[in-house]
């Protein structure tokens, strides 16, 4: 009892002296600021999320404003978190995800001084976003679509593999993209298709990622696209383990296996958030929609020095000429 | 006697929560953040102001409903596990039934959608129920399964039935029908300056009329009395004439019924649609709820209060500190870890205590 007595002591004397250094608590209020709001599983995917948090960090160093970021443990805290941060006065709130679209819808017409934005944001049909909501929108698709291509060129098998996260419309563009590019090249291809569940913990969960894939590799496939948050790194992991390939999604992921991944569908996620910022600093900030494709670069595919060894010139030209194609509308690319 | 076990047992569960808020302080601590500020902070946010303890009543609701389900079935010795499965069954089957009532007056709706609820969950929850009590299967072990048979199968619904057109966000269409007035309106009639934006709604009004409900059906009832005796001890219910598994059933049925209930907060008071998903463990906190409120109505209603001014706070610690939210989730384990730890030393000394006093009889009788 009276060791227990002295530890307490000892603790509680510890949290005093910690206390002591809450001086320098003053914020400067006029300074310039960011606040980043994640889903669950957010920060840390090196895919999705942590391409956004790029660009605010990039934004961050360029302009030197502050920043804040956190996630939302429950849905209710969604639209609270986004309010809270209002009203403490920040200048430019991003959410990071469809799922914040209702929040922001809620909260933009309350705080008209305020400029937010949401990636892939949720429009509702007929829907007009107030003078100070940015919906960022991307066409996942056509850069879905040049992945699959590159895809069916280099399987040997003939066999396409696709990881999503959760089964969502979503990440049916993805998949609808990916397959169609695969059947430009062969319209006989075979693909294999699985998502890891149907909660937001799908996006979440490497391990169940690199199950699939092996379940996919064990059967003849030989490339898997994943786009499923960092569920994907554990496809990564399989492709690396049994050497085959993946490919990688939202930010470029070549770098995490080199020679494993093919290639990335970057979704460039942190140009957005960096034009936003740039935006909002400058007065230059626009409501809408905003939605970015192949032709301004906002979607793509990665080729580095990770991957070249894998792409051939053939493949390039292929893809090239595929993407100029979407660009010109002589391929629409489908959704689902 | 009686008495010093109902102070140890109100008292326990506080000096759980000082010595958990203790262990967090070191934790943050560790993290090199100063405990004091971090707290100052926890509080402002769930104290600070009207909105925030109109979020602290908010929060609170749901746990109530999830607490009071995980008690009502401990009381009749049942380990309910499944208030997850349960609440989502409950929250579709209310969805389901506003969506249908579409036009109805709100005094027809309101009524029939609580009902919808209650039935949803206490359906769901009978399965287990007549599981165990017909062929011996322990409740636990159903009640896990049931919750993901029923977090898959609304997931299902709503995504490839009654998902909202052109949308990617799954959820339903806005319910009209048996919508719960927000109570930021009349509260600021009466002079409390709750902002509109308040989620805060007629839901915990009936979250204290259920918590009433469960301490009349209880200690009131004889229902409530075999559901204790059972409870207590299934053997003697037994010899006494109880129908112990009648009993089971029924006890399953309103302890789902209650999860079920959280669609008056969740679906409609606040979000008026059914969102895939929406709960994120709600069902779980109910267990660390009861748990913490010795299983008792009242006891379940400062729990929920407790864990609704942490999680009030730990919105404010996220955002505006360095401080992941991690952190109330540890401060919310460590006081469950303490009051399950104390109960145990507590009744063992109770024992110790009751024993030398009756040997002390003895001596003196002979």
């Amino acid at each position: 009892m009276r060791t227990a007595f002295a530890i307490l002591m000892i603790a509680l004397a510890f949290w005093l002296v910690g206390g002591c250094n809450t001086g320098d608590d003053a914020t400067e209020v006029d300074a310039f600021r960011v606040g980043m709001v994640f889903d669950v599983g957010g920060k840390g995917d090196k895919s999705f999320n942590d391409s956004a948090y790029r660009g605010l960090l990039r934004a961050a160093d360029d302009f030197e404003v502050e920043h804040t970021e956190f996630e939302p443990g429950q849905d209710a805290d969604r639209e609270t978190g986004l309010r809270k941060l209002a009203q403490a006065g920040y200048d430019v709130i991003i959410g990071v995800g469809f799922l914040f679209s209702e929040a922001m819808r809620n909260v933009a017409v309350d705080y008209p001084d305020v400029n937010f934005a949401c990636v892939d944001f949720d429009v509702r049909p007929g829907e007009t976003l107030p003078p100070n909501l940015a919906g960022l929108r991307f066409r996942e698709e056509e850069g879905s679509f040049l992945v699959g291509v590159l895809a069916a060129m280099y399987s040997k098998t003939g066999r396409l593999g696709f990881v999503g996260g959760m089964d969502i419309p979503l990440i049916h563009k993805f998949e609808a993209g990916y397959v169609a590019g695969a059947r430009y090249v062969d319209p006989g291809i075979s693909t294999t298709v699985a998502y890891a569940g149907t909660t937001p913990q799908a996006f979440a969960d490497p391990a169940r990622g690199k199950e699939l894939a092996l379940l996919q590799f064990g059967r003849g496939v030989d490339v898997i696209y994943h786009a499923s948050g960092s569920t994907g790194n554990g496809v990564i992991e399989a492709a690396k383990e049994v050497g085959k390939t993946a490919i990688g999604v939202d930010s470029n992921q070549n770098y995490m296996a080199p020679g494993n991944v093919l290639t990335s569908m970057v979704k460039k996620v942190d140009n957005a958030v960096y034009m936003t910022v740039q935006a909002a600093l400058e007065g230059t900030f626009e409501g809408g929609l905003r939605e970015f494709g192949l032709e301004d670069e906002g979607i793509g595919y990665a080729v580095d020095q990770y991957n070249e060894d894998l792409i051939t010139d053939e493949m390039l030209a292929k893809v090239e000429e595929a993407k100029a194609a979407i660009v010109a509308g002589e391929i629409v690319v489908p959704k689902r | 006697m009686v008495r010093w076990n109902r102070l140890a047992g109100v008292l326990s569960p506080l000096v759980a929560v000082a010595a958990a808020f203790l262990v967090g302080g070191l934790v943050v601590l560790a993290i090199g953040e100063s405990p004091i500020r971090i707290y100052a902070i926890l509080f402002r946010g769930a104290f600070g102001s009207v909105d925030g303890v109109g979020h602290v009543l908010f929060n609170a609701c749901p746990l109530i409903f999830a607490g009071l389900a995980v008690a009502f079935a401990f009381r009749a010795g049942l380990f309910n596990i499944g208030g997850e499965g349960q609440l989502y069954i409950g929250s579709f089957v209310c969805a389901w039934a506003g969506l249908a009532l579409v036009g109805v007056p709100a005094w027809i709706a309101i009524p029939l959608l609580i009902l919808a609820a209650a039935a949803g969950g206490g359906l769901w929850a009978s399965i287990p129920g007549v599981l165990k009590a017909r062929f011996g299967v322990h409740e636990v072990i159903n009640t896990i399964m049931m919750n993901f048979i029923a977090i898959g199968l609304t997931s299902y619904l709503v995504i490839n039935v009654f998902k909202e057109a052109g949308q990617m966000t799954p959820q339903t269409v806005e319910i009209t029908a048996g919508q719960l007035p927000r109570l930021a309106g009349p509260l600021r009639a009466i002079g409390i300056p709750l902002p509109l934006a308040n989620p805060l709604n007629a839901s915990i009004l009936i979250a204290l009329a259920a918590i009433w409900l469960a301490w009349f059906i209880l200690y009131r009832t004889t229902f409530g009395y075999e559901v204790r005796a059972v409870g207590l001890n299934p053997q003697a219910a037994e010899n006494a004439g109880i129908n112990v598994r009648r009993t089971i059933v029924l006890a399953m049925v309103v302890s789902g019924a209650f999860a079920g209930l959280v669609a008056t907060n969740e679906i409609m008071g606040f979000r008026h649609r059914f969102l895939d998903n929406f709960s994120s463990g709600l069902g779980f906190m109910g267990i660390a709820v009861a748990l913490l409120g010795k299983n008792t109505p009242v006891g379940v209603l400062f729990a929920a209060l407790l864990f609704g001014v942490l999680n009030t706070g730990a919105l404010e610690v996220d955002v505006f500190t360095d401080v992941p939210r991690e952190l109330i989730l540890v401060l919310q384990a460590v006081t469950i870890i303490l009051v399950v730890v104390g109960n145990e030393v507590l009744a063992r000394k109770l024992r110790a205590r009751e024993a030398r006093v009756a040997l002390e009889a003895a001596g003196e009788a002979s």
